[in-house]
């Protein structure tokens, strides 16, 4: 299993507050000022632009036309295009970082565009929504149905999300493809690191969303 | 049938519109024998000249020259009143006080492509040699050509890097052929609506443009200006066939319908009896006042051997490798003469070559047009583009 440890959050502060949201500082935390950094799925821009602020030269791929052209509009290097089709266009380590930030759950090959991810760049930052996490464990068991949350309130019929997963999942699936955990951190329903010296489980249970810092394994 | 009405003749004389051939209402760069232009088909062309406009200022460090690529059947009046039909300049849309691309910010250079016909040199020029008009003794030319003597007149100016090329149809070929050929020459690019190839069908539509001026009695075999007389016809017929294709059927729909020309019923004639009829043969005819008909062929041709991959042993990535240029392509949704398909290969390959892109497709049913009329979101990009690129360039104002 891979090392867990708690970000050094120098500065960055936790929580909903200032003007970017808890898993995107996290992110933006986990890269090195000056890198060069691919976003998958970059909605809007947000993380771009916080990316930008640390000059960091981010470009971003995004599959709504709405979201691209907003991002342009901002005057961030953004293209329109699927994570599942499109990554293979990319040249072997084109990025210091690739980012897939809360996306890899709406991909139709999250493995393959995780294989990509690592081909393209170096590292990979990973986040995803757990669906281990205890208040949709609860809605199952308790309530009958398909979790819907405040960060997830679509129906099951009409979701993007068609590959939802646990912490625990990913973890198996990154030892799989032989892809080494750097750094892992789960956030709870505040934003806060669920602390280091907890076990798996705990992570699995009490975090709403997990942040993955990857690089490729040595050869199995 | 007397109420059959073909193209009418140009209201402007042939002795008017080649005026503007020779001595063009610009500024004109001349090339002597000493600088020859070096053209693909293996001829050097030697003297011409490049017609141009420029608006705004060019400072002091001179980082701030934008060069404008016109389409087709623009010319170098980008943003001031036409000096032949005296309308507004051709995309004010874009450039202009306010604008975009504003002369208040950036230095704005906008040329006559060589082989045009409103005063850098083509086909309607007099070859030195013999006193007379070229016609088809003009060399074909190509868009690689065009960019080449652009970058003549950009080094005649003093320009060493341009901080925008930007154009759109073919003058977005000509950004990409910039950036392909002077890669470090431009620090962004801005092609809308165009492509790294022309493609069959467009080929195909080139060719019965070309054909229809070809087949016009008055053409004489390109000799038309020995006899005095321009093919208006032919060219008309051209153009009404080209205008179809920079449109798309929901926007003639919106636009004209079946409604009819005046009339309430059909006059069971080949007059114009829809709006649509009416139209076209107007824009036919509003064309021939101002386009020579040679300069069309030669135009239309130099579009259909643009293949930007060709030139880089078939692989498009290989144009653009390692190239620091920052792009911005834009296509249009309603686009099917340069469709989107077309700027996603270009950005593919861009992306291959790690070069920093931006890529919007616009939703609109306006059809390859939309580039020229007034499209908020394309323009906000636009502008949204060159001032993230002028804050990298360390541009005031950006």
């Amino acid at each position: 299993m891979s090392v867990q440890e708690v970000l050094p959050l120098g500065g960055v502060a936790t929580g909903q507050s200032g003007d970017f949201r808890a898993d995107h500082r996290l992110v933006a935390e986990m890269v090195k000022p000056g890198s060069k950094v691919l976003d998958v799925g970059c909605g809007e821009g947000d993380l771009l632009q916080l990316l930008e602020t640390r000059g960091i030269d981010g470009r971003g791929i995004e599959l709504s036309r709405e979201g691209v052209n907003r991002c342009v509009a901002k005057g961030l290097a953004v293209v329109q295009g699927d994570a599942d089709t499109d990554l293979v266009n990319y040249p072997d380590d084109a990025f210091d970082y690739v980012i897939l930030s809360q996306t890899l759950q709406a991909t139709r090959q999250p493995r393959v565009v995780l294989e990509n991810l690592l081909r393209i760049g170096r590292r990979a930052i990973v986040s995803f929504p757990n669906f281990g996490f205890w208040k949709m464990r609860l809605q199952l068991l308790i309530g009958g149905h398909m979790p819907r949350t405040e960060n997830l309130p679509a129906t099951w019929y009409d979701t993007a999300n068609i590959h939802f997963c646990t912490i625990k999942d990913f973890v198996q699936l990154c030892d799989e493809i032989n892809v080494k955990m750097e750094r892992s951190v789960a956030l709870d329903l505040y934003g806060r690191p669920v602390p280091l010296n907890l076990p798996w489980w705990v992570w699995n249970m009490f975090g709403e969303q997990g942040v993955f810092l990857l690089s490729r394994g040595g050869g199995k | 049938m007397g109420g059959v009405k073909s193209i009418p003749s140009p209201a402007i004389s042939t002795d008017e519109r080649s005026h503007e051939v020779d001595h063009p209402s610009s500024q004109v760069a001349h090339f002597g024998a000493e600088q020859p232009l070096r053209l693909d088909c293996g001829v050097d062309l030697t003297p011409f000249q490049i017609a141009y406009q420029t608006y705004g200022e060019l400072n002091a460090d001179r980082s701030n020259a934008v060069l404008i690529c016109h389409a087709l059947t623009g010319d170098q009046h980008v943003a001031n009143v036409h000096p032949v039909t005296g309308k507004p300049g051709w995309w004010e849309t874009l450039v202009g006080p306010g604008r975009p691309i504003d002369p208040k910010q950036y230095f704005i250079i906008c040329s006559n492509v060589i082989g045009g016909c409103m005063g850098s040199t083509g086909p309607a020029s007099i070859n030195p040699s013999t006193g007379k008009v070229w016609g088809l003794d003009f060399p074909v030319i190509t868009i690689p050509d065009m960019v080449r003597a652009q970058a003549m007149l950009v080094d005649r100016l003093g320009i060493d890097t341009l901080f925008a090329v930007v154009g759109g149809s073919m003058g977005g070929m000509q950004v990409l052929q910039w950036t392909a050929a002077y890669p470090a020459r431009v620090f962004s690019a801005l092609a809308i609506a165009c492509s790294t190839r022309h493609s069959a069908q467009n080929i195909a539509f080139h060719e019965l443009g070309r054909q229809a001026v070809m087949a016009d009695p008055d053409w004489h075999g390109g000799g038309y200006a020995d006899h005095g007389i321009h093919p208006h016809r032919g060219l008309g017929v051209a153009r009404m066939a080209a205008h179809i294709t920079y449109l798309s059927d929901a926007a003639l729909h919106r636009k004209f319908g079946r409604r009819m020309q005046d009339r309430e019923l059909p006059t069971f004639s080949f007059d114009a009896d829809f709006q649509v009829e009416s139209y076209l043969r107007y824009q036919g005819s509003s064309f021939v006042e101002r386009f020579d008909a040679n300069s069309y062929l030669y135009l239309t041709r130099a579009m259909d051997y643009f293949d930007i991959a060709a030139d880089h042993g078939g692989v498009l990535a290989k144009a653009f490798a390692d190239i620091k240029t920052r792009f911005c392509v834009v296509s249009f949704t309603s686009d099917w003469l340069f469709p989107t398909s077309e700027s996603r290969a270009l950005v593919h390959a861009l992306n291959a070559s790690s070069a920093r892109v931006s890529f919007a497709e616009i939703e609109t049913d306006r059809g390859h047009d939309a580039f020229l009329l007034d499209v908020p979101e394309f323009f906000d990009i636009s502008r949204a583009f060159l001032q993230s690129a002028g804050k990298a360039r360390g541009l005031k104002g950006s």
